[in-house]
């Protein structure tokens, strides 16, 4: 069986080296290998994200709190204080046993042949034991959008706080355009918001600023769960092109798992000893950043750009169509991608019916866009066990993100488990854009959300739309959620998986 | 860089009534060899890390510890003693392991800090240091153990 273990204790001179030293003579003797992170004065020398890939269990021995413990999501648990390890090792060993036999399913991963759990490996070893490929790409999502949140947050907060202090024109005087028939010139220089916009502007600008992140944050951390380290440079400038290209969050878990599979593959290379010192700092970066970015402009771009003229010539063509279709569109559209090419081509639209004098194509458009982070709210609040913890922190802010029409507090939900949520918030999104059209409700501002609702026409069923969209939306995520992953939940929060002893 | 203990800082009929004093007496090698520049200071160090949890280590080991400011490089100082307690559950220490790590080290002096933390817990080495016949077999034996010379 093969373990991971790490040892942390308030002085990080003693204690910690004693305990792992305890658990390896522990776990030598029961016949097992252990690898562990002993988090000290002495510099931790990282596990890798193989090695806990590789582990049947996981054993803390720690008085202080364990560093990024987040990379051990999901597997078998035994915890306790660094002194227990010491005078007990042998115990703790007999304990992630008992946790890992107990938990064979989720080692092995979902609908797994019986035999996973049986060691038959080969006698290379371990390949018959590896976590199966979705248990993995979860992690790997999980990881980039647990660092992405704080920015959907903070970034979705004060751009929200800008409307509430500013009015929503606040957005149109900072970026252009023309809100309830004023127009205004793009601010160039951000040194002069200020002066133009005021408090709400800047605290707007700042908001968009860590909004611009969230695309190269989670793609950056996505490579960097696969690759570790020299997944970083890649992951982030892939994702810097994603939103160039105006890929969005879909490209960014595209580039994402790109850079994270060619860093990986950079750092298996066998190279003369006088090049493996600069391989990390400069080979791997330089090399791997390379290859992402080519690929990403040159053989993502073209067909993104493509995609976005297309849906473009689209809508277009259906001007003057039934209008209940015509809303069941372009709520899909708004939902599927949170700021992605096909969002934008459905804003866009909307913005040039206001152009035009139609002012009901933006009220669809902004009442589907406020429906996922509210459905996901939702969702998260009455069925708490479906979702991990960074994703309820992320539902917290989902109530007032989709309240202000930024859609983007979806992302998170829709990053880590896109086959589910997607499909669920575009039918809730659909729902509301067809019941906005047919109610002929109005909204002659571009965004803002509930803070415009002075503006709306048919204000009323205009939220009854929303309402309605949102409720399909939060019950087709719960079945979705329940569909084929049982227990899921259980598996995701590694301090309930074992009764972890008193620390 | 420093031994890590030399004959000076290895007390091996350590008489004291409490924890305190043990600690203090061994404390006061290391403040006339040198290595620490203010005795209360360190002493001040060591009992704040001994509030936070008891360093008796089943097995009658004792080791209390501080990383602290007044310590000049990484020194182990060594007491053995018919008994004191140290707050571990099983009863008194007879070993006494004063470890002091200045305070910003890193690196190497931690690396051997650390390898002396493995070998608390071996049976041999405990066994070793009970029986050995006078100072320098203290030094030796840790020299041996820890450094590999």
């Amino acid at each position: 069986m093969k373990l991971v273990a790490v040892t942390s204790c308030p002085t990080g001179i003693a204690h910690t080296y004693m305990a792992a030293e305890a658990l390896e003579q522990a776990a030598k003797a029961a016949g097992h290998d252990i690898t562990v992170e002993t988090q000290g004065s002495a510099g931790a020398v990282r596990l890798t994200p193989q090695q806990i890939a590789d582990a049947d269990a996981v054993i803390f021995a720690a008085d202080v709190e364990v560093r990024d413990r987040e990379r051990f999501a999901g597997k078998p648990l035994v915890a306790a204080g660094v002194k227990r390890a010491i005078q007990a090792g042998p115990a703790m060993v007999a304990e992630a046993e008992e946790a890992a036999s107990r938990a064979p399913a989720t080692v092995g991963g979902g609908p797994v042949p019986p035999t996973a759990s049986v060691d038959v490996g080969p006698p290379g070893g371990g390949g018959a034991k590896a976590p199966h490929f979705g248990i993995k790409l979860r992690g790997w999502l999980m990881t980039g959008v647990s660092y992405m949140i704080p920015f959907v947050a903070a970034g979705g907060i004060l751009i929200a706080l800008g409307f509430l202090i500013g009015g929503a024109e606040v957005a149109t005087k900072v970026n252009g355009g023309s809100f309830s028939g004023v127009t205004y010139q793009k601010i160039t220089d951000p040194t002069q918001i200020w002066g133009v916009a005021g408090l709400a502007g800047v605290l707007f600008f700042i908001g968009g600023t860590a909004f611009g992140m969230l695309v190269p944050i989670l793609s950056g951390f996505i490579a960097y769960a696969m690759a570790d380290r020299p997944g970083l440079v890649p992951g982030i400038v892939g994702g810097l092109i994603a939103n160039v290209i105006g890929a969005g969050f879909i490209g960014g878990l595209v580039s994402g798992l790109l850079a994270g599979t060619v860093a990986l593959w950079m750092t298996k290379w066998r190279v003369p000893r006088a090049v493996a010192g600069v391989m990390p700092v400069v080979v791997i970066p330089l090399l791997s950043t390379t290859v992402v970015g080519l690929l990403m402009l040159l053989v993502l771009g073209k067909p993104i750009a493509g995609i976005t003229k297309g849906l473009n010539n689209f809508l277009g063509g259906l001007s003057g169509s039934n209008a209940v279709i015509l809303g069941v569109i372009v709520g899909l559209m708004m939902c599927f991608d949170m700021g992605g090419p096909v969002n934008k081509a459905a804003y866009t639209f909307g913005l040039a019916g206001l152009a035009t004098g139609n002012q009901t194509v933006m009220a669809a458009v902004m009442a589907a866009g406020m429906v996922p982070p509210i459905a996901l709210a939702l969702a998260t609040t009455v069925r708490k066990k479906l979702f991990t913890k960074p994703e309820i922190v992320a539902g917290e802010a989902g109530w007032l993100l989709g309240a202000s029409f930024i859609s983007e507090g979806a992302i998170p939900f829709a990053a880590a488990d896109p086959i589910r949520v997607i499909p669920s918030i575009m039918a809730g999104g659909a729902v509301t854009g067809a019941l906005s059209m047919a109610f002929g409700a109005k909204s002659p501002a571009p965004h803002g959300g509930i803070w415009v609702i002075a503006l709306i026409g048919k204000p009323l069923l205009w939220l009854l739309a929303i309402i309605a969209g949102v409720l399909v939306g939060a019950v087709c995520v719960v079945i979705a959620k329940g569909i084929g992953r049982p227990a899921e939940a259980d598996v995701l929060t590694p301090a309930e998986a074992v009764p972890a002893s008193a620390r | 860089m420093a031994d890590l203990i030399t004959s000076e800082f290895v007390v091996l009929d350590l008489e004291a009534p409490d924890r305190h004093q043990a600690t203090r007496q061994l404390a006061e090698t290391l403040s006339k060899g040198g290595r620490v520049t203010n005795l209360d200071g360190f002493l001040a160090d060591v009992t704040a890390r001994e509030a936070q949890m008891p360093t008796g280590i089943e097995g009658g080991i004792g080791i209390p510890h501080a990383r602290s400011a007044h310590v000049t490089e990484p020194t182990l100082a060594f007491g053995r003693t018919s008994g004191v307690d140290y707050g571990a559950s099983d009863g008194p220490a007879r070993l006494i392991f004063l470890i002091a790590a200045p305070d910003g080290a890193g690196g190497e002096h931690m690396n051997i800090l650390a390898q002396l933390a493995r070998k608390l817990i071996n049976q041999q080495f405990k066994e070793s240091l009970l029986n050995a016949r006078d100072n320098q077999a203290v030094v030796d034996i840790v020299n041996k153990e820890v450094l590999g010379r």
